[in-house]
Formats: structure tokens, C-alpha cells, sequence
């Protein structure tokens, strides 16, 4: 029983993950249309940089996360003015292989400093909870609990302000949004830094459990790819309810099955859904 | 000097100019490590070539395409090494088993459009680093495949010395550009453009999108397969190293900056890149951090690479002739263009 | 020729083409209008084939064509043009039109690898298509110029050309006059005259209501997906119902 209940926190986590992962993602595709191979870059910067913040400036772990949020998002930033920005007229082709140059770029750039060991970044969340036999540690409660309030939050940023507002707009229709004056240029650029913070949180969320390397966000890359074309664009529930579903598979899969191909659980999902219906699982209307 | 060295290129002989000078390389080399180098540009030149068809006249973006390499490199290692078959069986092996799965996967993925199939594929090259790196009884996994047999000589050509090996290299490569310069002019590869130019008009045109797409797809799986047949035939030891998404990312370099649905653009931009890293040997480690912005810039400023720019170039050479002779500069432009087109 | 019946699209839960049957006929210039998003364009796609309609039939010259797939129906001698066509800018006119006779080929990689005779003729055969139908629509002077540098109206002729090339015996043209003056406009109008007395039928989404009503034989109104009016461009003119249509409330308060 206390095993079944184990994967269950697993899967909450690695869900909880994926799904901040794959919300920074999906707002970015669904309301730009780009697909950022760079976001799982911008994910492993978003660990360095707490490892940074903490190991080389002795910061406590919610500052250094902050503080990697706020690096992050200025990255983010950069890449939409500078990359992005530019090819908006371009044919997608572009888009992607830019994408792919600065995911290369930024790899190469944190090898340099740091090398391609991996790291541990340590976090005061060591402990373990017990609630009457049920065993949960810290640092997974934090992360589910985490990404549920983040969530929360970024709804209702979304709905309640107005410039979330004008985010909802650009994502419903393009053309309306220009009419009532509403400035493309501030919703990409607010996009890309949302889905930068997220990105940088989550990461050091996770990279406590985990380890910090220059290529971990490549498996998290195309996971998150699976689960915004299995919870639909743009969709922030998909995203959120996709990331549960990849993360409990994983776990369940991972320790019942087999760990050594538990990766594959996210891959061979997509294979099987797309050969169904090309169109992913929420397809919204002609397009 | 590399775009002069590309405008050479276009004029008429400069093929021929260019066969000889690639046949007398290994005597003008100043040692046997350059031509290995060469010899290595010219099997990567080979799948840039194959990548060039689905993504550069059919417009697909496709990132598995390191995988399928790996796969040719692996089928033709693992019957070598492990079933004790000789060379050029495994090799034909390699070829089939390459255009096989290429055909499945391509039946799958081409249904999807635009980015879809891009992230598709990118998964599609991931599964594969996957599978060779734990399905230990059949790959050996991390340990990789050694003692891979060489090409089987004849007579006095032994290829398991670095300048026969060379001259091998060369003719597939000479072969695989015929081919593809055969497609991209004739009424198949028109198809493909079409297909590039947009879904839609294409099939309003008659053509079939997804024959035509598996086709591409599968021709490039193919050219990848070779290649990765001759590179486990030159190194003579794999690891899963080979399936990883940097040699994608690799080629797809290559590509652009040779110049993306032309056909000197494969072989230009792998070269170049090629001799360019080893000459900065001493800069191997930040090279990513120049290419990575060195695609962005292309994308941005350059996206047609270097023979897209002296096309590019000439056209506009071209066009400034006097407004008031524009019949005169469209007879110019003919000539020239078809000249271009031809040879680019 | 071309036999629509009670047509429907879907799109969710939004009727995009509701119910619409109509009778173009052989050799004539039949035109569709309506205001924007009356779904005129998505009743072209239905009829080549490049959206399945959820209910209803298309008959082309007595051949059921309603679920067949856009490349069969090209086949079939539907030709279209798009509102914004994606040539190959960086290759010359002529070039670009060569795939139009695609369609009636059949050579395929085999041919190609061997420089077979049969690739041989079609390719020739595709090369004098194109330069036909480029003749046809006057532009034999720029074939070998690059389609980067050809004007925005010989860009739209070129895009006519290519739908000739496939030997359609009906063309869809999706508003051809779009964003060109009012001579340029008149030259298109002489165009898809030539081209009925040439024995093709033509159909044209346009907007532009001078044109549409000294050119077209007959003109079928839509309005948010349903056919609302039918008949010659007199008695389209004086339709209440096409007024109200397009002026979206009552006609008298404009006075």
C-alpha cells in the first residue's frame, strides 16, 4: 500500500513538473504559434542559475529561485526581440531552425562555465512528512504544492487583470486584438518571460531530486512537446491535465514495468495518438 | 572567400574543374589525416544531401534524421561485427533496412503537418538514441560495436587504408549528387517543390501529398542509411553517440549555411564547416556557442546560405541594368538564370 | 455541369455552408457572392476536395465527386486558384508552371533514375503546356524572369496560368481581382471571357460589384453559409433580400 501510495507522490511530481513545463510552452505556441525548442534550454539555465545563485553566492533557495525566475525571463525576452521577433514573416521552417541555434547557444554557453558534470543543488527541504504512516518528502510536497499555487496564480493573472487580459485576446483572435489596439510586441514579450519564470521554477523545483546538467532539458523538452499536442495548444487545463497523465504513467509505468524505457511511455503515447488522429486530441475547428 | 569560392562553382565546367581537383586531393594533401577529414566531410556531405530532399525541396523539417544515420551505421556494424556478415552485404542490409523504417515512420509522421512533424521526428531520433543505447542484447548498448569490418577490397585496393577508402567515399558521393541533381530538375522533384510551396496548391494541382512525402522521406532516410554505412565502414567502432540530436543539429547547419533546396548548397556548406572546425581545433570547445548563433543569424539575415546569396547576388547584378532596357535585361536574366538554376 | 445538393459543413457546432444546392452550367461565368464570412470560400474547398462536407452531394458531370480526395478531383479537371498563391519566387515563371501538367504524367522515381523515354516526353510535354498556358494568359514576354520581380497582376496571371496548365474543364477562381486597379480588373474580366469561349466553365468568388455584374452569366448569393439568391446579375441587382444582405439593416435608413 505505502508503495502504490509512493508512485501516487510520484506521479503528483513529476506531473506537477511537466505540467509547469508544458504551460510555459503551450502559452507560447498557442498564442505566438511557435514551437520553442529553446524552452528546454531556458528549463536548464533556470537550474543553473539557482545552483549559481546558491552554491557560488551562498543565497537562501527561495531567493536564488527568484532570482533564476528573473534571469530566465529576461533571457526569454531576448530570444522573442532578437530571434523570434524578426521571423515573425517568415516561413516556420525558419522559426524552428532559429529555435534550435539558440537552444545550441545556451547549452554551449553554461558547458563553458560549468562543464557537463552533473551537480547537485541542495535545498533546506530535506525532511519527510508522516501523516499517520503516509510518508511524503519535503521536497515533493513543495513541488506539487508549488506548481498548483504558480498555476493558480498565473490563472488568475489571466483572467483578473488587464494585462492578462490582453494576453486571452491575442490567443482568440489576432485580428481582434489589433483592432482594439492591443500591442503584439508587450503580449509576445510578457508570453515568453511567463513562460520563462515557469520554466526557471520549475526546474529548480525538481533539480533538488534530480541532478543539474547542461542536456537535462531535452528529455523534459520533448515530453512537454507531447503534452501541449495531447492537451491541445494553447490550452492551459491540456497542458496542466496532460502533465498528470505523462507524469503518473511514468511513475506507475516506471515502477512496474520497467525504468529503463520509461521514457519511452511519453514518445510511444504520442506515436499511438497522432497515427489515430494527426490533428492531436483537441483539435479546434478548421485550422 | 567562401562565397567566391561558391560563384566558382555555378559557372559551367567548374563541375568538372571540381571532380578533378577532388581526385587529385589525396596527392596534394599534406598528409593522410587531411584526407580522412575530407573523406569524413564527404559521408556527412552525402546525408546532408539526403536531409536536402525532405527538408530542402519538399520543405519538411526533419530532425530524425541523425537517427536514421545511426541506424544505417548500426545495421551494417552490428552484421559485420556481431553476424560475421562481410562488407557489402551489410551495407546493401543497411540501405534496406534504412529505406524500410523509413517508409513506416514516414507513413506515420507525414500525415502530420508543419510542426507537428517536426517535433514528431524529433521524438522519432530520440526513441532511436534510446533504443540503441538500452536494448543492450541487440546493440550492446553503451559499449557500442567495435571490430566493424571495412569495405571489402579487390585485387591490389585495400580499403582499410585511408586514400582507397577516399576515392570510395568520393564516387558515392559523386553518384548521390547526379541523383539528386536528376530529381531536383525533373517532373518528381518539381512535385516535391510544389508540395514545399504549400499543401494546398499542391493537391489542387493533382498531386498526391502523401505518396510524394514518403517518397521524399524515404529517398533521405536512404541517403542517411549510406552514409551511415560508410561512416561505421571509415571509424570501424560505434557507440549510441552516433544517434545523438547533435548530429542533426549538425547537419541541419550544414544545410543552411551551404544554402537549403540547392544542390551545391549540401556540399559547400559541409565542407566548408568541416575544414573551418578543424583549422580552429583550438576553439572545438565553444563550438556550439558559434553555431548555435551563427544558424539564428542565417535564418534572420542569410536564409538561403551561401549559394542562395550569390544566386541572390547575380539576380540583382542582373536586375540593375538600366529600367529602360528591361527587354535586354530580361534576356540577360533568361540566360543567366537558367544557367544558375542549372548549375545551382 | 458542376451539380451542388443541399451542401453542409460543419465546423463544430457552426454551420459554415448550410444547405446549399445550385447548378453551374457548362461554358458560362457563374459567380458567388456575399459578404465576408458568408463561407464562399470554404464552399470552393468543399467542391475541390480540400474539406469533407458533412452532408450532402457534388456532382461533376454526372460523376459523384463529394468525398473524393483533392488531388483525384484535380484529376477530374477541377482547377483553382487561392487568394494567395505560393509560388517559387526564386525560380522563373515558366519553371514554376511546368508542374501544372503533373497531374496528366506518370513517371515516377524509376523514370527518373533512368532517364526514361516516357520522362523525357512528359517533361516536354510539361514544358509546352506551360508556355501554352502562358501564352494563353499573355505573358509569354516574362517566362524567364523570376517571379520575385513580376508585378503583383502578372503574379495573379501566373497563378491563372498554373490552373490552366492542369487542363481543367472547370476553374475556381477565389477572388482573381483582389488588390488590382480597375484596368488590371477589366484585363482579368477579358481573360475568363477568353476562357469560356475556349469551352471552360468558370466560377469566380469576387467582390468587386462592377465586375461580377457585366461579367457574370448568373450569381449565386451567400450569406453566413446559405444560399439566399440566385439568378442573372439583374435580378440579383434588385433582390431585397441581397440589399439587406449586404446593408445589414433596413435599406431606407441610408436615405
Amino acid at each position: 500500500m505505502n508503495l502504490f501510495f509512493q508512485q501516487i507522490i510520484n506521479g503528483l511530481t513529476l506531473g506537477s513538473i511537466y505540467g509547469l513545463v508544458a504551460l510555459g510552452l503551450t502559452l507560447v505556441y498557442g498564442i505566438l504559434h511557435i514551437p520553442n525548442f529553446a524552452h528546454g534550454a531556458l528549463y536548464m539555465v533556470g537550474a543553473f542559475m539557482s545552483y549559481f545563485f546558491m552554491t557560488d553566492l551562498g543565497v537562501h533557495y527561495w531567493i536564488a529561485m527568484a532570482g533564476s525566475a528573473a534571469v530566465v525571463a529576461v533571457l526569454a525576452i531576448l530570444c522573442e526581440r532578437l530571434v523570434f521577433h524578426p521571423l515573425r514573416n517568415s516561413p516556420p521552417i525558419h522559426d524552428k531552425i532559429a529555435a534550435i541555434g539558440v537552444l545550441l547557444f545556451l547549452e554551449a554557453v553554461v558547458q563553458m562555465f560549468w562543464g557537463s558534470d552533473f551537480r547537485r543543488l541542495s535545498s533546506p527541504f530535506t525532511g519527510i512528512m508522516n501523516f499517520d504512516g503516509l510518508i511524503i518528502p519535503e521536497q515533493r510536497l513543495l513541488i506539487i504544492v508549488g506548481a498548483f499555487t504558480l498555476v493558480i496564480a498565473l490563472q488568475l493573472f489571466l483572467r483578473k487583470t488587464m494585462t492578462g487580459a490582453t494576453i486571452i485576446a491575442m490567443a482568440q483572435s489576432r485580428e481582434g486584438a489589433f483592432l482594439v489596439g492591443i500591442d503584439a510586441n508587450r503580449v509576445a514579450m510578457m508570453t515568453f518571460a511567463i513562460s520563462g519564470v515557469l520554466a526557471a521554477v520549475a526546474a529548480s523545483l525538481y533539480a533538488p531530486i534530480n541532478l543539474v546538467y547542461p542536456a537535462m532539458g531535452h528529455l523534459v523538452i520533448m515530453k512537454a512537446f507531447v503534452i501541449i499536442i495531447l492537451g491541445g495548444m494553447g490550452s492551459i487545463p491540456g497542458a496542466i491535465a496532460g502533465g498528470m497523465i505523462i507524469g503518473f504513467a511514468e511513475a506507475f509505468g516506471g515502477f512496474y514495468i520497467s525504468t529503463a524505457y520509461k521514457d519511452i511511455i511519453a514518445f510511444g503515447l504520442l506515436v499511438l495518438i497522432l497515427s489515430v488522429r494527426p490533428q492531436g486530441l483537441f483539435a479546434k475547428g478548421a485550422h | 572567400m567562401l562565397f567566391k569560392l561558391g560563384s566558382l562553382l555555378m559557372k559551367p565546367g567548374a563541375k568538372m574543374a571540381l571532380l578533378a581537383f577532388a581526385m587529385v586531393f589525396p596527392f596534394l594533401a599534406a598528409n593522410e589525416y587531411q584526407v580522412y577529414v575530407m573523406a569524413s566531410a564527404f559521408v556527412w556531405a552525402i546525408a546532408v544531401y539526403g536531409l536536402n530532399i525532405i527538408t530542402g525541396y519538399c520543405g519538411q523539417l526533419n530532425l530524425a534524421h541523425g537517427g536514421f544515420f545511426a541506424i544505417g551505421a548500426y545495421t551494417l556494424g552490428l552484421l559485420t561485427a556481431d553476424a560475421g556478415w562481410s562488407f557489402w552485404p551489410a551495407f546493401v542490409a543497411a540501405l534496406v533496412m534504412t529505406a524500410v523504417l523509413g517508409f513506416f515512420v514516414g507513413i506515420v509522421s507525414l500525415r502530420l503537418k508543419e510542426h507537428y512533424f517536426a517535433i514528431f521526428t524529433l521524438c522519432v531520433g530520440f526513441i532511436i538514441y534510446l533504443l540503441i543505447d538500452k536494448w543492450e542484447e541487440l546493440t550492446h548498448g553503451p559499449i557500442g560495436v567495435r571490430d566493424i569490418a571495412a569495405p571489402s577490397g579487390f585485387g591490389l585496393v585495400d580499403f582499410t587504408q585511408t586514400t582507397p577508402f577516399y576515392y570510395l567515399v568520393l564516387a558515392f558521393l559523386v553518384f548521390s549528387i547526379w541523383f539528386v541533381g536528376r530529381l531536383s530538375r525533373s517532373l518528381l522533384g518539381r512535385t516535391f517543390i510544389a508540395i514545399r510551396n504549400g499543401d494546398e496548391l499542391a493537391q489542387s494541382l493533382g498531386i498526391n501529398l502523401m505518396r510524394n512525402k514518403v517518397l521524399a522521406f524515404v529517398l533521405s532516410t536512404t541517403y542517411a542509411g549510406l552514409a551511415g554505412a560508410l561512416y561505421a565502414g571509415m571509424v570501424r567502432f560505434i557507440g549510441p553517440e552516433e544517434a545523438n540530436i547533435n548530429h542533426t543539429f549538425d547537419m541541419i547547419t550544414y544545410l543552411l549555411v551551404g544554402g537549403i533546396g540547392t544542390l551545391t548548397g549540401p556540399l559547400l556548406g559541409t565542407v566548408s564547416i568541416v575544414w573551418i572546425t578543424q583549422s580552429l581545433q583550438f576553439l572545438e570547445e565553444y563550438r556550439m556557442i558559434i553555431f548555435g548563433p551563427l544558424l539564428v543569424i542565417l535564418v534572420i539575415f542569410f536564409p538561403r546560405g551561401i549559394t542562395g546569396q550569390y544566386l541572390t547576388w547575380m539576380h540583382q547584378k542582373a536586375q540593375s541594368l538600366a529600367p529602360g532596357k528591361k527587354q535586354k535585361a530580361s534576356k540577360v536574366q533568361t540566360a543567366s538564370a537558367r544557367e544558375a538554376e542549372n548549375n545551382a | 455541369m458542376l451539380k451542388v445538393e443541399h451542401l453542409t459543413k460543419m465546423f463544430g457546432g457552426l454551420a459554415a455552408v448550410n444547405d446549399v444546392s445550385v447548378d453551374f452550367e457548362a461554358g458560362k461565368i457563374n459567380a458567388i457572392i456575399g459578404p465576408n464570412g458568408a463561407g464562399k470560400s470554404t464552399f470552393f474547398n468543399l467542391i475541390s476536395g480540400l474539406h469533407q462536407p458533412t452532408s450532402g452531394r457534388i456532382l461533376l458531370d454526372g460523376v459523384d465527386v463529394t468525398h473524393m480526395p483533392c488531388d483525384q478531383v484535380a484529376r477530374l479537371g477541377v482547377g483553382r486558384t487561392f487568394q494567395t498563391t505560393n509560388l517559387f519566387e526564386q525560380a522563373t515563371v515558366l519553371d514554376n508552371l511546368i508542374v501544372g501538367h503533373r497531374l496528366r504524367t506518370r513517371s515516377g522515381l524509376w523514370d527518373v533514375l533512368i532517364n526514361s523515354k516516357r520522362l523525357q516526353r512528359e517533361e516536354k510535354a510539361a514544358r509546352d503546356k506551360a508556355m501554352e498556358a502562358l501564352e494563353f494568359v499573355g505573358l509569354s514576354g516574362v517566362a524567364g524572369q523570376f517571379i520575385a520581380d513580376i508585378t503583383q497582376e502578372e503574379r495573379k496571371r501566373v497563378a491563372f496560368a498554373l490552373a490552366l496548365a492542369t487542363d481543367p474543364k472547370i476553374v475556381l477562381l477565389d477572388e482573381p481581382a483582389a488588390g488590382v486597379n480597375p484596368e488590371e480588373t477589366e484585363g482579368f474580366a477579358a481573360l475568363m471571357r477568353k476562357m469560356v469561349d475556349h469551352g471552360l466553365t468558370v466560377c469566380l468568388i469576387e467582390h468587386k460589384m462592377d465586375m461580377i455584374m457585366s461579367l457574370a452569366d448568373r450569381i449565386m448569393v451567400l450569406d453566413h453559409g446559405e444560399k439566399i439568391a440566385e439568378g442573372t446579375p439583374e435580378e440579383v441587382r434588385n433582390n431585397p433580400v441581397v440589399i439587406e444582405a449586404y446593408l445589414g439593416g433596413d435599406e431606407d435608413a441610408a436615405a
